[in-house]
């Protein structure tokens, strides 16, 4: 809501100043997003009339004017407006003023014709975007008075933010009565009085629909003149409020809007067909609107219609066939109270955000109708003429929005507020808020709350509006009082936290990506996984809900590799979200992507590519917090390469991926091919294992190594596992100190060396002991697993 | 005995002559050894008549105990020269860099929330989580904003279908967590929430907390005074200025958003602050009695605070980060600046 400063204070002029006024507004929750002066550089122009008119003797378009500004002598001013007319009243900006972009007036020589100053458009002045031809001042304007002064510049125009609860404020006066609440002030209401029916002409109604619209106001008004000027001074209030003077008709249906809060529409009655009916749109209908457009209505929509056919979306917009023009002489005047439920909705469903639309939603005062016609009739007839019919009225009384008084109790507001302001300021706050306050007995009062507050229905409400005009600035800050109360603290759990921590510790830096992601990206990288799509995305590269991790750790490592930075460790934690059977799923994961150099560079040694086993031992790091067995078993994964990739198995589930990525999708993304990523469900990470103490061998322990060739596709874990078994109790360790193909190993072969660590709990071991031991295992490794050892 | 006396001269000389341990060594056992020159005189001492041999040998005696002296101190020395030699050749560049894995770092947003979740736990606040894909009675409904709310407009809802949608806000988590449990409740729900917006200073997602406190006796009193302690706790400004606006939320009631005096300024104006002094940075209020009754709290016996507000902008005024889309560039330019 924007508005004029002047306008405000002609209905309540408490006695504070513009910046006052607005931290006061905004204080009380009508938050002030801008003030502006109006006015501002105009100080230097005068009002002009113009005496004489000659043509320019070397130029067609240039006229030479002879310009009064009062007592001084008339100045010889050359003007290139076609509208410049003698006797007409214009803004001159007289030699050595300045104009607000700057420009400094001069005496000039134009087409060898001397001027000393300049007639100006309204847009020279920055009064308006219209810049077709001067600034035409009303005959009543003083000639030679200050620009300021004639148009009563000397404003502040002042635009507030409003909550959707108060649509009560989208009127100058509801904003009136605010101020006169928080300033104490009395507030002057516009006079409307009753215009008496000029003629017996009226038009027939049908409200088929009374739930949506309980009441209905018509009013013919014939023979106006729709050419006749709209007056300066309420060009002047709607301009500052951010609307442009279409013509009288519009233009006083537009100013009600604003001074009272009341939509109005204005048809031709010349185009009306039979009567209007208010009623639901059939399915399908079509209605061409005010902005030319074209749209097919639906069943759920409101309209006013007359016998033939749909006019206008009832409390949204108008139709062009049937609204006022310059040729209108008789019109049908609305003015209604719908519900706001009726045309919620609608206004988004069109995509038609109209003032009147923006009101009717929030709640237009039901019992304000009768008063907004006689204000626009009285307009009307006073700018263009004619003669008013009497004001027709259908009403669904049942249906207009129940007023019931609420009980507020002194005790509530106390609790709630944590202060009871004095009885009497309680009462006058509401009172100037305009509700009928009723003590009831000590404990409080009944208060039935205006018609025009549509977010005032439970003692709740009441009270917020004392908290608000008391200042919540004023009420107490007190620290909470409460019971200390431990809370449990299972110390198996694993937070999120601590496994970040960890991969901070190893170098890992958090990344935080979009949740949506390129579907082509994901479908590479993870097409196994059902993707949820957004139905209505900021863009088609952010289509999807991640799956996984991945794609957007991946985007960010390659962000930062074009960047020139060759080593990044990223990690990232956050839901995955896919379908399954129906549902969607969302699962908290924990990823990493890394790529470059296994170490930082350094001065001691050659840089090292990243590989599968550095990243692995990352990822056991974290399961180790995690406590549970985990398995890492190889398996083959769309976004890895199929050699280099891992399941990591919870019992029979798959609970993560560990790999290189595949050499297509880094060349998609353009990464190094040794990039690696892993990606962890939180789910089975977020319980460890509490500490189980184990009595310590107070025994050496001995390490026998042994060097075993084995084919080369047999896996560790099958060595450990036999290698296990075969020791026995004794074994506390199995060490894999290296792995060999090359030369000395037959080719399809590999030698694995091991160091068997053991010891006992009660005595040290014998030599004999340990060589029972070697000798089991080698010959296990050799029946079960073709090994040898190596020589 | 001169031949003792020059014997202990000559072996004096050469072992202050030996220039490392081993060839003071053999100064050892040239004249101390089973063989060498002092053992032999003592081996000779059987041939001098009785009377001469206990004077005799305590001077042998006397000999050797200043061979053996002066070769311990020698090797003394000796051996530590030869660490000093040792020890200067070991010397390296303490200045060169350090060896191994470089350390990572959280980010800030991270950073933010951790900070929040720290100063709220000593309250008695645990955290709760909740979806984010939401259906709409969760994000909307329930929150009292129903079908059509001019609320909802205000709201940049991503939708999946006609129910289901991104969430718009952490305050679906309150009433999972008031449905879930009975009050007293004391929460904060951190979590990643989206937006259909994107420019300058919006990004389609984003980061808030919501907090929730229901208890007996919860008052606007008791809000200002946790959102005074909060604000001036996460800024580290006992003096803050922190001022309640009133506004609007469905959700609650009263409501108010919550301006600090600006933190770039001090209030003075600046640009952050759009030179007015003051920086939005949280919404609050009483919670709404709707909202009780849709979960089926006793407004009568109970009310409630709660709170919400974005990290970005709160990690964006702590460390003076001046693109909300950095958050979310993941530049480590930009990234590393916070480990």
């Amino acid at each position: 809501m924007k508005f004029s400063e002047q306008w405000l204070r002609s209905w309540v002029d408490p006695q504070v100043s513009t910046d006052e006024l607005v931290e006061q507004l905004t204080m009380a929750g009508l938050e002030v997003d801008s003030v502006e002066p109006m006015g501002v550089g105009l100080a230097d122009l005068r009002v002009g009339e113009v005496l004489t008119l000659e043509a320019h003797p070397d130029a067609d378009k240039l006229r030479v004017c002879r310009v009064s500004v009062g007592e001084d002598e008339p100045l010889q001013v050359v003007c290139g407006a076609a509208n410049v007319e003698v006797g007409g009243k214009y803004p001159l900006a007289p030699v050595g003023a300045k104009l607000p972009d700057g420009m400094k007036i001069k005496k000039s020589k134009l087409r060898g014709v001397e001027s000393f100053g300049m007639l100006c458009s309204a847009k020279e002045l920055g009064l308006s975007d219209d810049s077709q031809g001067l600034m035409t001042l009303p005959a009543e304007a003083d000639t030679g008075q200050g620009l300021v002064e004639a148009l009563g510049l000397d404003d502040t125009v002042i635009e507030i933010d409003l909550t959707p609860n108060r649509g009560d404020c989208l009127g100058i006066e509801g904003v009136a009565r605010e101020v006169g609440t928080l300033t104490r002030t009395p507030v002057t209401p516009v006079e409307v009085q009753t215009v008496p029916d000029s003629s017996k002409d009226t038009f027939a109604v049908d409200v088929e629909a009374p739930a949506a619209c309980p009441r209905y106001l018509g009013r013919v008004i014939q023979g106006v003149d729709a050419t006749a000027g709209t007056p300066l001074w309420m060009q002047e209030r709607l301009r500052r409020s951010g609307i442009r003077s279409l013509g009288p008709l519009v233009d006083v249906t537009n100013y009600v809007l604003l001074e009272l809060g009341q939509p109005m529409h204005a048809f031709d009655l010349a185009r009306l067909s039979g009567g209007i009916r208010v009623r639901y749109a059939a399915q399908g209908e079509c209605l061409t609107l005010l902005d030319e457009r074209e749209i097919n209505l639906d069943g759920e929509t409101l309209v006013i219609a007359d016998h033939d056919k749909a006019l206008a979306i009832a409390g949204v917009m108008g139709g062009m066939d049937s609204g006022v023009t310059d040729a209108t002489t008789d019109l049908f005047l609305e003015c209604a109270f719908f519900q706001p439920e009726a045309i919620a909705g609608c206004a988004r469903k069109y995509a038609m955000h109209t003032d009147s639309a923006h009101r009717f939603e929030r709640g237009v005062d039901p019992y304000l109708q009768a008063r907004a016609v006689e204000r626009a009739t009285a307009l009307l007839l006073d700018i263009c003429g004619g003669s008013a019919g009497p004001v027709i009225e259908r009403l669904a009384a049942e249906q207009l929005p129940a007023r019931e008084a609420i009980s507020l109790r002194k005790a509530r507001i106390q609790r709630v507020l944590g202060l009871l302001p004095e009885d009497a300021e309680v009462t006058e706050m509401l009172t100037r808020l305009g509700m009928q306050v009723e003590a009831q007995d000590d404990a409080g009062w009944q208060v039935l709350p205006p018609s025009f507050r549509f977010d005032i229905s439970i003692e709740a409400d009441l009270i917020e509006e004392i908290g608000r005009i008391y200042g919540y600035n004023r009420l107490p800050s007190v620290a909470m009082q409460g019971s200390l109360e431990m809370q449990p603290l299972v110390e198996s759990d694993r937070s999120i936290e601590q496994y970040c921590d960890t991969l901070v510790a190893r170098g890992y830096q958090q990344a935080v990506t979009y949740s949506f992601v390129d579907p082509q990206l994901q479908q590479t990288v993870n097409p196994d996984r059902e993707a949820v799509a957004l139905a209505n995305p900021i863009s088609s590269e952010m289509g999807v809900m991640r799956t996984s991790l991945w794609p957007g750790l991946l985007k960010a490592v390659q962000h930062n590799v074009n960047r020139q930075k060759s080593r990044v460790r990223f990690f990232e934690h956050g839901l995955r979200f896919y379908r399954a059977g129906g549902d969607i799923q969302q699962e908290p994961m924990l990823a990493g992507a890394v790529t470059g150099s296994r170490l930082p560079e350094h001065w001691d040694g050659k840089a090292e590519a990243i590989g599968f086993h550095d990243l692995k031992r990352d990822v056991e790091v974290l399961l180790k917090l995690a406590g549970g067995a985990f398995r890492f078993v190889a398996e083959t994964h769309p976004a890895l390469h199929p050699g280099q990739s891992a399941a990591i198995m919870q019992g029979d589930n798959i609970v993560g991926w560990l790999g290189r990525i595949h050499p297509q999708l880094a060349q998609t993304l353009d990464l190094d091919s040794d990039t690696c990523v892993f990606e962890l469900e939180y789910a089975a990470l977020s319980q460890g294992q509490l500490a189980r103490f184990a009595p310590i061998s107070r025994y050496p322990s001995i390490r026998r190594d042994l060097a075993v060739v084995v084919d080369a596709d047999i896996e560790a874990t099958a060595l450990r596992a036999v290698t296990e078994e075969a020791a026995g109790e004794l074994l506390q360790e199995v060490v894999i100190f290296d792995v060999y193909q090359g030369k000395g190993v037959e080719t399809g072969r590999k030698s694995i060396a091991l160091g068997l660590i053991l010891q006992d709990y009660s005595r040290t071991l014998t030599e004999q002991d340990i060589e029972s031991v070697v000798s089991r295992v080698t010959d296990r490794l050799g029946e079960k697993l073709g090994a040898s050892l190596r020589d | 005995m001169s031949s003792l006396d020059e014997l202990e001269q000559q072996a004096v000389q050469e072992i202050a002559a030996a220039a490392d341990p081993a060839a003071l060594d053999d100064v050892r056992v040239r004249y101390l050894g089973k063989k060498g020159l002092l053992t032999a005189q003592l081996k000779q001492l059987g041939a001098l008549p009785a009377e001469q041999r206990p004077a005799a040998g305590q001077e042998i005696n006397r000999v050797k105990q200043r061979v053996q002296q002066q070769l311990d101190a020698q090797r003394v020395v000796l051996q530590s020269a030869v660490m000093d030699r040792q020890l200067a050749s070991e010397k390296i560049d303490v200045t060169l860099p350090g060896r191994g894995q470089s350390h990572g770092g959280l980010h800030p947003v991270s950073l933010t929330l951790r900070r929040i979740e720290q100063l709220f736990r000593p309250l008695g606040f645990t955290v709760a989580e909740g979806p984010e894909i939401e259906d709409d009675h969760h994000n909307f409904s329930a929150l009292n904003i129903p079908d059509h709310h001019p609320a909802r407009a205000m709201h940049d809802t991503f939708y999946f279908d006609a129910h289901t949608l991104l969430r718009t806000h952490t305050s679906p988590v309150q009433v999972r967590v008031m449905e879930g449990s009975a009050p007293p409740l004391r929460v904060i729900a951190p979590g990643r929430v989206y937006r259909c917006d994107s420019d300058l200073t919006h990004t389609p997602m984003f980061h808030q907390v919501e907090g929730l406190l229901v208890d007996e006796n919860v008052s606007f009193a008791n809000l200002r005074g946790l959102i005074d302690d909060f604000l001036r706790a996460f800024f580290e400004r006992s003096d803050l200025a922190v001022r309640f606006r009133p506004s609007y939320f469905p959700f609650t009631e009263p409501s108010a958003e919550v301006d600090i005096q600006c933190v770039m300024c001090s209030g003075d104006g600046c640009r952050v602050c759009s030179q007015t002094g003051w920086l939005e940075v949280l919404g609050c209020g009483m919670v709404h009695p709707s909202v009780f009754e849709n979960v089926g709290i006793d407004n009568e016996r109970y009310t409630g605070i709660a709170f919400g507000m974005g990290v970005e902008r709160l990690a964006m005024l702590r460390y003076g980060v001046n693109d909300l889309r950095l958050f979310f560039e993941n530049d480590l330019a930009f990234l590393e600046q916070f480990n």
